[in-house]
């Protein structure tokens, strides 16, 4: 009575090797420094990581299948559950791709506002990463710091568009609806708080000598390497190239707002801490610049067949219940075309491939995640280095296995 | 607004004519169709001549099972250096797909390819290790094909 093994995965191949120095550990998918659901086949010699395979697809729940099924208008609410750290991220590349093929014009407060939300986002989502990366290397204290600075951007959210984690608050053309009363006080308060907390995370983190030996030297790649790698975003930068799509490929006005991009020579974790902890300083001046820049102005854009009508003008037009009633109920064609829209998500280009065949319904969406080529990047920057390492680097990383998985 | 572009794709065509079977310019992009054959030498000379260091993406795409060809294979090139867009595209027919990889162009090919032969079935001859990436192994079927059923054949079950 034998059981023969057919078909062993390639990934368990190290497993037919003698055990003699090297074993095999299967860290995740439970493993609460994965950040969701990854689980990384580690070959070890010791506690040195020889090979290193991830292995992705837990979460993997068909978005791209069920975007053909849905209504363009639709398809935002899938968006929003793909990076749920970057939610208006994602919300905007998909609708900016969508408006594209429709040829719309976006009106200047809309694009504003757009900017603003977008910023916010980017500090709430640097904000989750410094947390957690500081926790999976034992640092427990940041994140109740890092949660509550976090807070106050999703309440701020949730003032405009109803939703903490899931907002949709772009839509195809503008925006929902525009900020609420009190908006403007909310966030300046924020930006007047926000500065304290950044000195905060640099007395307990960037300074401390403990974060630095765990983290300089540590999982580094190579300028070479990592546009090889297709690395972007903020892991880009860490190694050394200036590479911003808000600078390279301006989108919605980034090229009228006064920043820099951080960039850091070294491609290990410290870099790439460091150059996340200066964008939050960017981004903090990015929101102050929007917020002088709001003006009062339309949110939609002037384009009937595609925007919904104001509640107000349902009640006295006739054409506007028309046009209601139409794009609910059948949605709105979309000039055949393709485009690939990149934008700089928090993690990295974010870019959306659409199609359309000229109906209601795209004929394909495809989402290009930062953290799915980003992670594809990690047995790089792990091997031969120690197994604590691996958390480090996984950290610094930034991933979201929503996006991954998609 | 696309001269910049169809100045790479004459630097293309006068390395080679046979790579550029079409050029389409739309919506500010230009898409280069190439052949299958050379796909792998045209994104060679880009990568090598024409600094397009990074594939910022490549997806599949079913244009449905009445089209012939049907499938499209989308490489969306940038630079890092004169941060230009380029898509090379190439069609494939629906008796199985084949096309070669580029992994040993720009790494990063890696994963994008294995998402495709999974989710399309689309084969990248050449490839190290072309398996599935985010369906179980033992998946039957490509889910993103136009006729498979958006809920699929059967209760998929891990068992």
């Amino acid at each position: 009575m034998s059981t023969a093994v057919k078909d062993i995965p390639s990934q368990f191949e190290a497993m037919d090797q003698s055990l003699e120095s090297q074993m095999t550990l299967s860290m995740g998918p439970q493993h609460p420094s994965t950040h969701g659901v990854l689980r990384l086949d580690l070959r070890l010699d010791g506690e040195m990581v020889i090979k290193a395979i991830p292995d992705i697809g837990y979460l993997h729940t068909g978005m791209e299948k069920l975007f053909e099924y849905k209504k363009y208008q639709q398809g935002i609410v899938i968006t929003d559950r793909m990076d749920y750290l970057n939610p208006l991220g994602n919300n905007l590349a998909y609708v900016m791709a969508a408006e594209k093929l429709l040829g719309l014009e976006i009106p200047e407060r809309a694009q504003v506002i757009r900017v603003l939300m977008c910023e916010l986002q980017r500090i709430a989502s640097h904000m989750v990463w410094f947390g957690t990366s500081c926790l999976d290397m034992g640092a427990m204290t940041p994140f109740w710091f890092t949660f509550k600075e976090r807070e106050k951007i999703l309440n701020i959210i949730e003032s405009a568009s109803g939703g903490r984690m899931t907002p949709s608050y772009f839509r195809i053309g503008g925006l929902m609806m525009d900020l609420p009363a009190g908006f403007e006080n909310r966030v300046k308060q924020f930006l007047e708080g926000f500065p304290d907390a950044l000195k905060t995370f640099d007395t307990l983190i960037t300074g401390n000598t403990i974060w630095h030996s765990r983290t300089q030297g540590v999982g580094i790649i190579s300028k070479e390497d990592a546009i090889d790698w297709g690395l972007t975003g903020p892991s880009l930068r860490g190694s050394g190239v200036n590479l911003d799509i808000r600078r390279a490929n301006p989108y919605t006005g980034y090229e009228t707002y006064d920043f820099e991009v951080p960039v850091e020579p070294d491609g290990d974790v410290w870099s790439r801490f460091m150059v996340r902890m200066r964008e939050l300083r960017e981004s903090h001046k990015i929101v102050r610049q929007a917020l002088e820049r709001l003006k009062p102005g339309p949110t939609k854009a002037d384009a009937p067949k595609v925007v919904l009508p104001d509640r107000d003008d349902m009640r006295k037009h006739m054409d506007s219940l028309i046009h209601h009633f139409l794009i609910v109920a059948e949605g709105f064609n979309v000039p055949a075309g393709e485009v690939y829209l990149p934008i700089e998500g928090s993690k990295g280009e974010l870019g959306v491939y659409m199609r359309s065949n000229g109906g209601p319904k795209p004929d394909r969406v495809h989402f290009r995640g930062p953290s799915f080529v980003n992670l594809s990047a990690l047995p790089v920057m792990s091997e031969g280095e120690m197994i604590a390492d691996v958390v480090a680097i996984i950290g610094s990383l930034d991933i979201v296995l929503g996006e991954i998985d998609r | 607004m696309t001269e910049k572009l169809h100045e790479y794709v004459e630097k293309l065509k006068a390395e080679n004519a046979e790579w550029v079977s079409e050029v389409k310019d739309a919506l500010g992009e230009v898409t280069i169709v190439v052949p299958v054959e050379s796909i792998a030498d045209a994104c060679k000379f880009l990568r090598n001549n024409l600094e397009f260091d990074l594939l910022a993406d490549l997806c599949g795409c079913d244009r449905g099972p009445e089209e012939d060809p049907r499938f499209e294979v989308n490489y969306h090139l940038f630079s890092t250096i004169h941060h230009n867009r380029l898509r090379l595209k190439v069609l494939l027919p629906e008796d199985s797909p084949a096309v070669s990889t580029v992994t040993h162009i720009w790494r990063t090919a890696d994963w994008h390819e294995r998402e495709t032969f999974d989710l399309f079935g689309v084969k990248f001859e050449g490839h190290p290790d072309l398996r599935r990436i985010l369906l179980p192994s033992d998946f039957d079927g490509h889910a993103l094909r136009k006729d498979y059923p958006l809920r699929g054949y059967e209760p998929y079950s891990m068992n």
